[in-house]
């Protein structure tokens, strides 16, 4: 099927990632972050401490929820420290990497049964890798989920390149297709860009339980969730998974080799370096000797994922559990003068009252600056523009804003996360925090159910 | 600029939290923002956001009614000259009506800035909110509706009244349910009924100046009393089609001039600022309405065309700057057209088929601005019901 969406907005930024490699150290130190993983509590139990050495496979971390769910370590190494945030949350699990990465050899699977491989995925700790919606949380192994879906395309401000991110790795993720394919009773379905040549595309058509869609347009139209509410969008207590195209390729490298190789190409990107590109690495890898000495002006802001729903990390800290993409602008703390009158210099717009907005192929040097301040919801229609779906957000907002269950429900909270709704935050006259209300509303309607 | 700034910073300390003017604190902060887009970066969520902001956005819509101002305050001078019988022709004079326009408007605009402003300043600091700037069109909003004899006391009870209970009452702006400049203009309608309508107050001036055959009556009076025959037949050809295009007509400060509405409008349309769906669906709701009366034509006045009712009264500037307020107006992009489109037939049907009252903007939009939560409902609720749908079907 092709799907062609007209709304939203591809925010041009300075510092894309090209075509190069980025030439740098690999980092020395690789973390497991749990609060990455919306369900996990703040403090789950930790299995090792620190000295102690690991294999890459090796459980770190198990949810006290849920203990068969365990997240591992993505290196072998020692555990170098357990950094603890307010009230003792778990907020990384730091591994001194070796040199020579060891592996847990796990035993293979009989691709024909689901529970061996759901078996290998839990015991691994690749489980973690795929997430559940609603509400975005770690995978229930007690569900069969109605579909798996995989965004095999990214179209947020200085994404990766798919094409370059899976570079020689299409076996795996053929291997990982076939293995998610036993795990869902309908099917595993693809979103790839239209028209374009992707590993996806060549590899999966002849999988049985396999379905391609095709899409069109601007962010978010690679996001994941606006293509499930396309293809078949999700109601009130169904389930689908999601997992992103390189985890799919380290799901399908741990059934067919037995070893958990968490292997990611990261894009190293943003207006405020010197120096872009792509590095080979792991899950959840240091991110100083990319910044280090690469950083064209101070203060400067460290963004794991994207500049629209990337978290802020500090520069000792490690990228995020899902994330193949670090982000680095400058920290927009300047007034400026008169700023809402004539602006000083460019800046990326959704609004026609800037001349920024008719220079369409520019790419902007951004910085985090607000610029203004939060007020009350005023304008309308603003939101609906960039939100791609059949759904209200204001409405929806205002619905978790008061607390109403079932007028939230029917709004479609099931069918967003924090993600889709970035692009209102980014355009929002009033300054909203959309995302956090967005969360909360998720968090609150997840307590309820 | 550096000068300015370091002023600021140094002052800062003694409005924060713990200063000698904590309480001042939302005025120093008005004051420093409007002055400089203040040095907040994103907390959580996106780090990257777009330029506007309300202050923009409120700013382009000054700069939207600046046309209607600037004609209104030759305007007020071009009519008493003509009731005067001195300078007819519109080229003559510019300096002196303008100057005498500027006389009545200028004091105006500092009432209804002084007193609305006043009263924001005072709620944010005793609620401890920050000043919002919806007020900055409000300010100017309120005189360019009113006519130009307005005493000024009137003018600032209103504004006052409109503030405290059409705004603040709810909560400040982006929570009032009424359109804040309507709520000033109905409070006058019907406590001062006799400063707000009839014949004598459109024109600015002492009477005794007037010469003695001089009727101040607005095009619309001249029509609702003999129909076309009587606007065209009006001594001096007052009310030619391309007089009351041009706006040279009595009426309230700000609404006369269609040409100045429509560079408005397109600045709105331009930039966005302003929702096209409302505007064209207003304007399409009451040429209806009119085509339809005048189709059923019985009597002078309901055979006036519709667009000669579009250039006479207020139907044009409540298009354009009273239907478009986004927090009265309907939200859902498809309740702005029925929301537009019930405020054009409404407005008409008031103005033409109500005896009662002259004009019926003012009425139709506060009815609507009443209405739109209920034509929300409407296309939320089918929002609900398609998703409620898909469940059972599958």
């Amino acid at each position: 099927m092709n799907y062609q969406l007209r709304r939203g907005l591809t925010l041009k930024l300075a510092g894309t990632p090209g075509g190069a490699t980025f030439d740098g150290k690999q980092p020395a130190s690789f973390a497991i972050k749990p609060g990455d993983i919306p369900g996990i509590e703040a403090i789950p139990h930790v299995l090792v401490g620190p000295g102690d050495s690991v294999l890459a496979g090796q459980p770190l971390v198990r949810v006290k929820a849920q203990p068969e769910v365990q997240l591992s370590s993505p290196v072998s190494g020692r555990v170098y420290e357990i950094r603890r945030g307010p009230k003792r949350a778990v907020e990384e699990i730091v591994i001194e990497a070796d040199r020579e990465i060891q592996f847990v050899e796990f035993r293979k699977p009989d691709l024909a049964s689901r529970d061996e491989i759901v078996r290998l995925l839990l015991e691994s700790g690749a489980w973690g890798l795929i997430r559940q919606r609603p509400f975005n949380v770690f995978a229930n192994p007690g569900v069969v989920p109605r579909d798996i879906f995989v965004s095999c395309f990214d179209t947020a401000p200085l994404a990766p390149d798919p094409e370059i991110v899976m570079q020689g790795r299409e076996g795996a993720f053929a291997e990982g297709l076939a293995a998610l394919a036993c795990l869902t009773e309908g099917r595993v379905h693809l979103g790839v860009r239209a028209g374009s040549k992707t590993v996806a595309v060549d590899l999966s058509a002849s999988l049985p339980k396999i379905a391609i869609h095709q899409f069109d347009g601007p962010h978010p139209a690679g996001n994941v969730g606006v293509q499930i509410h396309h293809v078949a969008p999700l109601s009130k207590g169904q389930i689908v998974w999601t997992i992103k195209p390189q985890d799919v390729a380290i799901i399908g490298s741990l059934v067919s080799r037995g070893v958990f190789d968490a292997r990611r190409t990261i894009a190293i990107t943003g207006s405020n370096l010197q120096r872009t590109g792509y590095v080979q690495t792991r899950l959840g890898a240091a991110v100083a000797p990319w910044v280090e000495n690469n950083l064209k002006a101070e203060p400067a802001r460290l963004v794991s994922g994207n500049v629209l729903s990337g978290k802020q990390i500090a520069l000792a800290s490690h990228l995020g559990f899902y994330d193949d993409q670090l982000t680095v602008i400058a920290e927009g703390d300047q007034p400026e003068f008169l700023g809402w009158l004539l602006p000083s210099y460019p800046r990326p717009t959704m609004s026609r009252t800037f001349l920024s907005y008719y220079a369409k192929d520019r790419e902007f040097d951004v910085t985090s600056s607000q610029h203004g301040k939060k007020r009350a919801f005023v304008m309308t229609g603003e939101y609906e523009r960039v939100v791609p779906m059949d759904v209200l957000p204001q409405h929806l907002l205002k619905a978790i804003l008061g607390r109403d269950f079932e007028r939230a429900e029917g709004l479609g909270i099931y069918e967003v996360v924090e993600e889709d709704f970035s692009l209102c935050e980014f355009v929002c006259t009033s300054k909203q925090p959309v995302q956090r209300i967005l969360r909360e509303g998720l968090d609150w309607i997840r307590s309820e159910a | 600029m550096r000068q300015i700034r370091q002023l600021l910073d140094n002052a800062k300390p003694q409005f924060s939290k713990g200063g000698r003017f904590e309480k001042l604190h939302y005025v120093f902060d008005a004051a420093e923002t409007f002055l400089f887009v203040p040095g907040e970066s994103c907390a959580d969520g996106v780090h990257v956001k777009d330029g506007i902001d309300l202050k923009r956005t409120m700013f382009t819509v000054v700069v939207a009614l600046l046309p209607c101002l600037l004609f209104g305050i030759w305007n007020v001078g071009h009519q008493h000259f003509l009731a005067a019988g001195e300078l007819p022709d519109v080229w003559s004079g510019f300096l002196a009506k303008a100057w005498l326009g500027l006389g009545v408007v200028l004091p105006m605009l500092v009432v209804s800035y002084g007193v609305g402003l006043g009263i924001e300043f005072l709620f944010a600091v005793l609620r401890g909110h920050p000043v919002n700037e919806g007020f900055l069109v409000t300010g100017l909003l309120i005189p360019l509706i009113m006519p130009p004899t307005i005493p000024l006391w009137m003018l600032a009870l209103a504004t006052a009244f409109a503030v405290v209970i059409g705004k603040e009452a709810f909560g400040g702006t982006g929570m009032n349910i009424l359109n804040v400049a309507l709520v000033a203009r109905v409070f006058l309608f019907f406590a001062y009924p006799a400063s707000m309508t009839g014949d004598a107050i459109w024109v600015a001036g002492p009477p005794s100046k007037f010469v003695d055959a001089y009727s101040g009556a607005t095009p619309l009076a001249v029509a609702y009393s003999g129909g076309m025959d009587a606007l065209l037949t009006e001594p001096g050809s007052r009310f030619t089609l391309s007089n009351l295009f041009w706006g040279t007509v009595p009426g309230s400060v700000g609404e006369t001039s269609v040409v100045a509405i429509m560079l408005g409008a397109l600045i709105l349309i331009a930039t966005g600022i302003g929702s096209w769906r409302i505007m064209v669906t207003v304007i399409a709701g009451a040429v209806a309405c009119a085509a339809l009366f005048q189709w059923v034509g019985i009597g002078p006045f309901q055979n006036v065309p519709p667009h000669y009712h579009l250039a006479m009264g207020s139907v044009l500037f409540a298009a354009v700057f009273m239907a478009t307020d986004p927090v009265t107006a309907a939200h859902t992009e498809k309740g702005k057209l029925v929301y537009g489109l019930l405020i054009g037939i409404i407005g008409m049907l008031i103005r033409i088929a109500n005896p009662a009252y002259p004009e019926g903007w003012m009425l139709a939009i506060l009815l609507m601005n009443v209405f739109a939560p209920a034509i929300d409902h409407v296309f939320v609720a089918a929002n609900i019901r398609r998703r409620g749908a898909r469940a059972t079907l599958r």
